[in-house]
């Protein structure tokens, strides 16, 4: 589309006017260009409102609490770090950190690992309960983990994985699995059964056509997928408090601890904030091109 | 309805192209006639599909002018400049029916629709698609899909002219065969410049009255058939066309003749002048292997050559042999005595080709 | 796509049904469970139908309802059109297009309650810069005592929270769409109009459709946001179901009624979401049916 407004540009720089040579007229676009400039503006817009609240959420982190309560100023006045030192020194504090990040981890490779098969399952082949099968998977994307609190602690308190990292990355299995097969079949779908014909025909057995073949081919969709996967599991809370004491203890639950009997602090708070941002920024940045690259979900 | 003339053309993907070789169009002049029926022909990656794009608008030539009749229209989008296009896979609106489809671009320009109605019947009828009109686009097979796409294009009536880049390469070879005549039909209807581009020679020959051959961003030769075929003006038309394509063998000019290895070719008076004029030393000549004299016996005016293989394809054979230490081929007919191990072969004058750095030396005693 | 019968396929399912089920079947049983019992202590009662028909009659449940239903509503008739409509602003390619899919991205990779404590640091009339801006245009903005000020607050974080999954999804959805069809519309002279009519928006079909279940789902689910900006609050103005829930369940230990109202929310989600599916399912088999035809 930029080329219809280089023609644009181009246009009205170049005068209509009969070119001295062989009587030839110039012709001019009447065509309203495509207005990227209109387009920028409110991009732009949006831009400013989805950073503002991460913005003032920094300008808090930078400010000591008594510049907080006492100035209301658009930047730190008087700039100080030492809610991030404290954070980043302090084992209860960043131990919230590699907590999250390990179930995180845990759930993503767990979840990847059973839905790939499950998801070349649903895309190649006809069994005996496959809808069914397919749509009681979707219902549990609609479980709502706050109904579930309670069910949930019995059973891993029974079973003994109260307070581990494990348990919270199983319990999170419950949504993120049927997502991840849902995504994932569809970019199975897109590759074409004469594929997986060609490699039997070559003579590979199933895991290797699988792994050899199959897997390179949507490294995009498995992109895709496990940003999905990184995100849902990273945000979740309920399910992780409520699964955790101390040992696996999530940082968006100690995070609860700034706010006291003698008030909230704000300056922390801010700070620990902004770092549960910092692993999302890594993992988007790595899934920019899958993501840019375009997929439809699902037949197209 | 307009001629299309392309002025010092040139058109390059680079931002900052350095040699030719970064050009997909190389600088050219070309002249496509109101009403023609045009071929553009070469191997893929010569910048046909480039030259089309430019020609529609899709895409601004980095230099040079793009002229309908008068008027330059370097500055016209695809929309205002009026022109057909029809690519080489379907693209076709899902969500609309076969007979939506066909309207849509008349719709676009707000035509009434009592002239859309007749119009898009019409064409539907010459493509056949008149049963299908009011199924959804998106349940139709790859072949319909293909005379849909197509049928936008016809169905406008005013266009400059209509542009197809390899329309029929998802078509079965059936189809292809009746769509191309149903093509030429239609231009001979309605006198629209047609310019169809294509990989296939063949293709090429049946549609077009005048073809124009493009080899690394140069149109080569914009001849007739038979002018492309007994006068290739570049080795490589002489290569692309014809089955087998032309025999080219190295030469150098001596005051005697063509000098290859140590057998002298005589060629005239007038083309060896030019030959030895020349700077450059990439000298060729060229003979078709239709054109190779095949003699039943040993003759003063032929070379004897050796037989290396001799392939019969139904109603006429092709004999492979060693002339020096250069391979050639030759076209023999059905009923032609077949030389066995040794044959007499000359090269008769009238066609015979000198090729300095690849382009045909013209003389004009021709 | 015809697919192979073959029963076989069970095996590649199972190692994934054996995770799910343990994570759903054993706490949903329990759930069950309590919905049909009184549960004194350590002793309990088989009491059948009696909660649902409680529960069913319990008026902060319906109002919780209706507030969930208005609420999800609301939200997706905002971030629909405005999802597709920044898809459709973003940069095609380029570094641009990187840093602009980065930036939108970033409120989806928050975690929940933190969303919220962000939302309460930014809305906060006397340190936030929305809540201080508001007061200084000289309206009494609160989100603790106007609940429609909590209200609509609510509604516009989740709106900068969410409308970045249906951007996202409708970007990759465009990205897809062969360079081929733009150029055709060009060529049948289509109006920009006509191009998202009927090229670009019948493409992000699957893509919406996926997008619009998850987002009905997810805001059916609301829960940690809210809870920290507002409690819920002024009053009840913005509990919805899910905090209802949780509050009946843990901080009143009400087992009973809550489980029973759970399995009717969590039909109500069954009922909106097979509408989805079965959509699904036929636009598939209509392609399906396309390919079948196009062999």
């Amino acid at each position: 589309m930029s080329q219809s407004t280089m023609t644009n540009t181009q246009a009205q720089s170049a005068s209509p006017e009969k070119t001295a040579e062989e009587g030839l007229t110039r012709a001019v676009s009447r065509q309203k260009g495509e207005s990227v400039g209109r387009n920028r503006f409110l991009l732009s817009i949006y831009l400013v409102f989805t950073l503002l609240p991460i913005y003032w959420l920094i300008n808090m982190s930078l400010k000591s609490n008594r510049e907080i309560l006492s100035v209301f100023s658009l930047w730190p006045q008087a700039l100080t770090f030492d809610s991030y030192i404290k954070i980043l020194t302090d084992p209860s504090w960043y131990m919230g950190y590699v907590n999250s990040l390990t179930y995180v981890a845990m759930n993503m490779t767990i979840s990847i690992l059973v839905a790939l098969p499950a998801a070349y399952a649903f895309s190649r082949f006809k069994f005996i309960g496959d809808k069914h099968l397919f749509f009681w998977l979707l219902t549990n994307l609609m479980a709502p983990p706050a109904v579930f609190l309670l069910p949930y602690f019995q059973l891993y308190y029974t079973v003994g994985l109260f307070d581990t990292h494990i348990a919270v990355a199983l319990a999170h299995c419950l949504f993120n699995i049927p997502l991840a097969v849902w995504i994932l079949e569809g970019f199975m779908s897109s590759v074409p059964k004469e594929v997986d014909e060609t490699a039997y025909i070559d003579g590979y057995s199933f895991p290797a056509f699988f792994i050899k073949i199959f897997i390179p081919m949507i490294r995009s969709g498995i992109g895709v997928t496990l940003f999905f996967l990184f995100m849902f599991s990273w945000v979740e809370l309920l399910l992780a408090r409520t699964l955790t004491a101390t040992n696996a203890q999530p940082i968006g639950a100690i995070m609860t601890r700034t706010s006291t009997a003698s008030g909230v602090d704000w300056s922390t708070l801010a700070a620990a904030g902004v770092l549960t941002i910092v692993p999302g920024i890594l993992v988007v940045y790595f899934v920019r091109n899958h993501i840019a690259k375009g997929f439809a979900l699902g037949r197209t | 309805m307009a001629e299309i003339r392309l002025r010092s053309l040139a058109h390059t993907y680079e931002t900052d192209p350095q040699s030719p070789q970064d050009y997909a169009i190389r600088e050219m002049e070309h002249v496509w006639h109101q009403g023609g029926a045009y071929a553009l022909l070469g191997p893929s990656g010569c910048g046909k599909s480039t030259m089309l794009n430019i020609i529609s608008g899709l895409l601004r030539p980095s230099d040079g002018d793009v002229i309908f009749d008068s008027r330059i229209v370097n500055d016209l989008s695809p929309q205002e400049r009026n022109i057909a296009q029809v690519f080489q896979f379907p693209v076709i609106y899902d969500t609309m029916t076969v007979f939506d489809n066909l309207a849509f671009p008349l719709r676009n320009v707000k035509k009434p629709e009592h002239m859309v109605m007749p119009r898009v019947h019409e064409v539907a009828d010459i493509l056949e698609l008149t049963h299908l009109l009011k199924r959804k686009a998106k349940n139709l097979t790859a072949d319909e899909k293909q005379k849909v796409s197509m049928g936008r294009g016809l169905v406008r009536d005013d266009v400059s002219a209509i542009l197809f880049d390899e329309p029929l390469t998802v078509i079965d070879p059936q189809l292809k065969w009746k769509l191309r005549r149903k093509l030429k039909q239609i231009h001979e209807q309605f006198n629209i410049t047609m310019i169809y581009v294509t990989h296939d020679q063949l293709e090429a020959s049946t549609f077009a009255e005048k073809i124009a051959v493009m080899y690394e961003g140069q149109i080569v030769q914009f001849g007739t058939p038979r002018e492309l075929f007994e006068k290739p003006a570049h080795t490589f038309v002489g290569f692309f066309i014809g089955s087998p394509g032309m025999n080219f063998l190295d030469v150098e000019a001596t005051e005697q003749g063509m000098q290859f290895g140590d057998i002298t070719i005589p060629v005239s008076q007038k083309r060896l002048k030019v030959a030895r004029e020349a700077t450059s030393d990439n000298l060729k000549l060229g003979i078709r292997p239709e054109f190779i004299h095949v003699w039943d016996d040993r003759n003063s005016e032929a070379f004897e050559v050796t037989v290396k293989d001799m392939e019969d394809l139904g109603t006429y054979r092709i004999m492979t042999f060693w002339f020096g230490d250069a391979l050639m081929k030759a076209r023999l007919h059905e009923d032609q005595r077949i030389p066995q191990k040794k044959a007499w072969i000359s090269f008769p004058e009238q066609w015979l080709n000198v090729y300095i750095d690849e382009f045909r030396v013209e003389v004009d005693d021709e | 796509m015809n697919k192979v019968e073959n029963n076989k396929a069970w095996f590649l399912v199972l190692p994934m049904l054996l995770l799910v089920a343990f994570s759903a079947i054993i706490p949903l049983m329990t759930v069950v469970n309590y919905s049909v019992q009184d549960i004194l202590g350590r002793s309990a009662f088989f009491v059948g139908s009696e909660w649902f028909v409680q529960t069913l009659n319990d008026s902060r449940l319906q109002s919780a309802l209706m507030r969930q239903f208005a609420f999800s509503f609301t939200i997706l008739a905002i971030q629909v059109p405005l999802g597709i409509a920044i898809a459709l602003l973003m940069p095609k390619k380029g570094w641009q297009a990187s840093a602009v899919l980065i930036l939108i991205t970033l409120p989806l990779l928050v975690p929940w309650n933190v969303v919220g404590s962000m939302w309460q640091i930014f809305t906060r009339g006397d340190i936030g810069l929305m809540g201080y801006g508001i007061r200084q245009l000289g309206y009494p903005y609160n989100i603790t005592r106007n609940a429609s000020d909590a209200w609509i607050t609510i509604i516009i974080m989740d709106v900068w929270h969410w409308t970045p999954l249906i951007a996202l999804l409708c970007y990759s959805g465009l990205r897809a769409i062969p360079e081929a069809y733009y150029q055709a519309a060009q060529i049948d002279r289509a109006s920009k109009w006509a191009v998202f009519r009927y090229i670009q928006l019948p493409k992000l079909t699957n893509v919406l459709v996926i997008g619009v279940l998850l987002r009905f789902m997810h805001s059916f689910m609301i829960y940690a946001e809210p809870f920290v900006l507002t409690g819920g609050g002024p009053g009840s103005s913005t509990t919805f179901l899910s905090q209802t829930l949780a509050t009946m369940a843990i901080g009143q230990q009400d087992l009973g009624p809550s489980a029973a109202f759970s399995i009717i929310y969590f039909l109500i989600i069954l009922a909106v979401s097979y509408v989805f599916y079965v959509t699904i399912m036929n636009m598939q088999k209509d392609k399906a049916d396309n390919i079948s035809g196009g062999a």
